[in-house]
């Protein structure tokens, strides 16, 4: 059964693509990644472009839903069937390098020390030892939302939003109302670690806290410290001690402030199209908020594109091609204007436009010193960050305990995936 | 008043008139359980009305308790029909359902006549086989299927969602247990008469147990429609959900929005609901057959 | 012509084709047939008939069975090769506190459901059996509930038990006074919490099955009863719930089976954090779906389903095992 598999799913997918050869002279590549409209749209504006560049070359372009997607992908490949250069999350490049379903850019075309001038420091997680296995055409980070109706209404100036953690936990609680049983009605700031909130205290607040997340390149956890429990305490003080939130308050974070119900919420990029559809809400984008001593952080994540092990020979040199013009700055702004999403290189992104752009401003100057985080499973690691909190106040574990355990049950994480 | 398992079809035809031992004299006690009763009735109802009202509500007034809506309005039915999800998934459902429910009805009977009333060896090996398999829950399976599904290239097909429950033990064994009521004599006759094994089981026999056919029939249907873990596996592709799958994604992306998500809610309800009024008393004895034979 | 005769002549093949692999095992089988006596004959007809369930049987039921036992013997994320495991999965689980943790909430489901929901459904069953004003009427209002879509009423309650000011229950606390509760935010309520409207949707086909019961018992038996003066209390211990065994018997192998592999409730009321805060509400079913379409880690998630399978069977056969003895 063990070999049966792999034989039934390329006879499969062979005929299945059969249809699609392409000519004789011409190479023909395929590109694949998720379905997400504006992905998609700006994808084939930028293929047109680069076929126009190169009629020598023709590139097939697919899309699968998100749920799917990964599946569908290994299965492909192995079977010498599927995309040439594909898109893959960031936190996905080991188990594709490891399953050997993607190969190294070539060093002379993409060489490390030119990628590491030119992209944001963030994209060094795509290095493995001396080349680069894939890179992203665009990154996202995160940003401090807020409401100006709740602002004006607190008596607070909305053009000037907190500039550090203090400034933060004051705003809150000159936002936050109750009712006369004393129950939250709206809440200063959105709290929930099954949103953003894990990437904000694991490479912000533990870092604005003097200490560091991970050492060894993300293979061990370091936060358990003083600089760490300083971090958590904080977070935590939001709902035991200063009152200005409530995890589960209105079901969501993002629902709650999208509710008008919440003064100030932090969130990726990617929610700036669902708030612009929300109809009279006015909301304004600021930096995260600095630490006690002045330190900015921010968290990234990105997709990538890579080539994939079946791209050889003249479709390999294709496929090359195809990545350095994704990869290249006009392509970055397309990707920009198109899907919203931030230039993956310094130049294209650090622009006067962008950075005094009053939306993409805020994340475009986070992501000077955003970090991404290298995870071996995201879904698991967020799991012990919100277990974590729920201990503390749900449980009356003592911050220390409940911080300590957390990074133990991490560390399990991650030594069961690097092994 | 007899005394028989065919209970369930009084149970279904009359409305409580016999007259019974404990229902004699009106007193305060009979009065007073009454109303609890009735009020524990519309208890049971509450969470169905809640829905219903707070989909036909505007989106201020969602968190008040008043039942009535103080301007009704269908503009949550208009926003969440427009754009033609729900009645694609609702289509989807009801083809799956249907679909699967013909299936049942067709194989468990054929399978549970055999069964029944054919003599040949393996007869009985087949028959603990087949009822051996009411001991795997469908969750232990949806892996195996899941594999199987992809390796066939079954993800994102109606094929693929409906495969798993094309026959069911629980159907073949009610079937079964109905043929046993129908005379062997009868199907001598028909086979005297030159039909042959199909037609006897087609004309003959079948008609004989319309009442179980139904039972099953409500049961297998109701079963997918209603369906949640293995349409959520094996679709991934918003078109071909199933109104459950597309309910849970709807909901996710809408979150604040409650009055949506009970709007959403009551189109999944609102069907079984007027099936049901329509036909209560078939649904009910259906039931209790399916429940008390199988 | 020339059209034709190359037509001709790939017709030719082709309806040559068609015969040699479908027409002719056909006409062999039938030849076969007709030599039969006209018992063996029956048999032929029950096998033929047979042949597409059992077809199916096989393929969809036994296969996938041994399929998930063999792979609970496997590493295997869908991406690398399928690796032997032995029984290391196995070990993995009973070292896994979460997995004890799931153990237990999939045990509370059914210790706390199965009960409750007969309790409150036979109480109801043996007085509306009573009634006869508005029976039918009564009666549907219970079994109302029944026909609902889990998902659906999953979403409803969830909307329910949200704190101020959203929820309906926190609300109505809020108008009388009472302090709000954290329903779904607390290691303690949630788990009742995403029971009760599990028990609230099942309760109709209980009470409906109760009834049927109720009313199989034939009337003599009471009519001595009264004769001989007995209690209310003591018919009902004494005469109805012993008659009563079978539907009883049912109900608790059915409603535990049900409990046990609880998911749609769960699922669909914890989105946020599947089966949180902290694990507390997180049945087996909903673990083996995490570890096998989040986690993609197919050997453990088989594992589970072993266990899954193996609990209900024990179950199942210690309750029909203690009430079939009394």
């Amino acid at each position: 059964m063990q070999t049966a598999r792999p034989l039934l799913l390329g006879a499969l997918a062979g005929l299945a693509m059969g249809g699609a050869a392409g000519t004789a002279n011409a190479v023909e590549i395929e590109y694949w990644q998720y379905f997400f409209e504006a992905r998609v749209n700006a994808m084939d504006q930028l293929i047109e472009q680069f076929e126009a560049a190169n009629p020598d070359i023709t590139v097939v372009h697919r899309h699968f839903p998100y749920a799917d997607y990964r599946t569908r992908v290994a299965a492909a490949i192995p079977a010498g069937e599927g995309p040439d250069v594909v898109q893959l999350f960031y936190g996905w490049l080991n188990d594709y390098v490891d399953a050997e379903l993607i190969q190294p850019l070539p060093t002379d075309v993409f060489e490390p020390a030119q990628i590491e001038a030119d992209f944001f420091p963030m994209v060094q997680a795509m290095r493995r030892d001396d080349a680069y296995f894939a890179l992203p055409t665009a990154v996202r980070s995160l940003a401090l939302f807020y409401n100006e109706r709740l602002f004006e209404a607190a008596g607070l100036d909305p053009d000037a939003p907190p500039q550090t953690l203090e400034e933060l936990v004051s705003y809150a609680e000159q936002i936050a109302e109750t009712d006369g049983a004393g129950n939250l009605t709206t809440v200063g700031i959105t709290m929930g670690m099954t949103a953003q909130d894990h990437h904000w205290f694991r490479e912000i607040l533990v870092r604005q806290f003097g200490g560091e997340p991970y050492a060894d390149d993300y293979r061990t956890v370091t936060y358990n410290s003083e600089a760490g429990q300083a971090a958590l305490d904080f977070y935590v003080s939001l709902m035991t001690e200063h009152e200005v939130s409530q995890i589960g308050f209105m079901d969501e974070p993002q629902a709650a402030f999208r509710a008008g119900r919440a003064g100030m919420h932090i969130d990726g990029s990617f929610r700036i199209g669902a708030l612009e559809r929300t109809r009279g809400l006015p909301w304004r984008v600021a930096e995260l908020p600095a630490g006690p001593d002045g330190i900015r952080s921010n968290f990234a994540s990105y997709w990538v594109n890579a080539i994939t092990t079946k791209a050889d020979a003249e479709r390999y040199d294709a496929a090359v091609r195809f990545m350095e013009f994704v990869t290249s700055p006009e392509a970055m702004d397309l990707w920009l204007e198109v899907v919203g999403e931030l230039p993956a290189r310094t130049e294209a992104a650090l622009t006067d436009e962008n950075t005094n752009d009053p939306v993409f401003g805020p994340f475009i100057r986070g992501l000077e010193y955003a970090h991404a985080t290298k995870f071996a499973n995201e879904s698991d690691q967020r799991g012990e960050m919100m277990a974590m909190v729920d201990r503390i106040v749900l449980e009356d574990q003592s911050v220390e305990d409940s911080l300590a355990q957390a990074a133990e049950a991490e560390q399990a994480i991650l030594d069961q995936y690097y092994e | 008043m007899t005394a028989t398992l065919d209970a369930a079809g009084r149970l279904g035809a009359g409305e409580g008139g016999t007259a019974r031992f404990f229902r004699t004299p009106i007193r305060p006690g009979r009065i007073v359980m009454w109303t609890l009763l009735f009020l524990g009735g519309i208890t049971m109802v509450m969470p169905i009305v809640f829905m219903l009202s707070t989909s036909l509500k505007y989106p201020h007034e969602v968190f008040d308790l008043s039942l009535i809506p103080q301007e009704p309005t269908l503009e949550n039915y208009i926003y969440v029909l427009e754009d033609g999800r729900f009645f694609r998934w609702f289509i989807n459902s009801l083809l799956i359902a249907t679909a699967t429910t013909l299936s049942c009805v067709f194989f468990d009977s054929l399978v549970g006549y055999v069964l029944c009333k054919f003599k040949f060896r393996g007869r009985y090996i087949i028959f603990i086989a087949i009822l051996s398999t009411l001991m795997i829950p469908t969750e232990m399976l949806v892996i195996p299927w899941y594999l199987m599904a992809q390796s066939f290239g079954w993800l994102d097909t109606y094929w693929g969602i409906m495969f798993p429950g094309m026959m069911t033990a629980f159907g073949t064994f009610l079937m079964k247990q109905f043929f046993e009521t129908v005379p062997d004599d009868f199907l001598e006759a028909a086979r005297i008469d030159g039909m042959n094994e199909f037609q006897i089981w087609w004309s003959i026999a079948m008609p004989l147990v319309t009442p179980a056919l139904s039972a099953l029939a409500i049961f297998i249907f109701l079963g997918n429609w209603t369906a949640f873990i293995w349409p959520l596996i094996v679709t991934t592709d918003s078109n071909l959900y199933t109104l459950p799958v597309g309910l849970t994604t709807f909901s996710v992306e809408q979150q604040i929005d409650w009055e949506l998500i009970m709007t959403g809610a009551s189109l999944a309800t609102i069907p079984t609901l007027l099936v049901f009024l329509f036909f209560q008393r078939y649904i009910i004895r259906g039931v209790v057959l399916a429940g008390l034979k199988g | 012509m020339l059209a034709q005769d190359r037509n001709r002549q790939i017709d030719r093949p082709a309806t040559h084709r068609v015969w040699r692999t479908v027409g002719f095992p056909i006409w062999l089988y039938l030849s076969w047939y007709r030599s039969r006596t006209i018992r063996q004959k029956r048999v032929v007809w029950a096998w033929t008939f047979l042949s597409v369930p059992l077809l199916f049987y096989v393929v969809i039921r036994f296969y996938p069975t041994a399929d998930a036992f063999w792979l609970s013997l496997h590493d295997w994320n869908l991406l690398s090769d399928m690796e032997w495991a032995g029984m290391s999965n196995f070990g993995r689980l009973a070292a896994d506190p979460e997995f004890w943790q799931v153990f237990w909430n999939t045990f509370q489901y059914l210790l706390l459901g199965t009960p409750i929901s007969l309790v409150i459904a036979f109480t109801i069953a043996y007085y509306l059996d009573q009634v006869r004003f508005m029976h039918g009427f009564i009666r549907a209002l219970y079994f109302l509930p029944f026909l609902t879509t889990a998902v659906a009423m999953a979403w409803v309650w969830r909307w329910f038990y949200q704190p101020v000011p959203v929820g309906v229950f926190n609300n109505i606390l809020a108008e009388l006074g009472i302090a709000q509760q954290p329903f779904l935010r607390s290691t303690s309520q949630a788990l009742p919490s995403v029971l009760a409207p599990a028990i609230w949707a099942g309760l109709g086909f209980q009470v409906i099955i109760f009834l049927a019961g109720l009313r199989a018992i034939p009337q003599s038996y009471y009519e001595a009863a009264r004769i001989d003066g007995v209690s209310r209390l003591t018919i009902l211990w004494e005469i109805t719930i012993p008659l009563l065994k079978p539907t009883i018997v049912f109900l608790v192998v059915f409603s535990s089976i049900g409990f046990l592999r609880i998911f749609d409730h769960v699922f669909n009321m914890t989105t946020n954090d599947p089966g949180g805060p902290l694990n507390s509400t997180e049945p087996l079913v909903l673990m083996i779906y995490d570890t096998a379409f989040n986690g993609f880690q197919m050997g453990y998630a088989a594992a589970q389903t072993v266990v899954l399978f193996l609990v209900l069977l024990v179950v199942s056969l210690i309750q029909l095992r203690i009430l079939r003895d009394r």
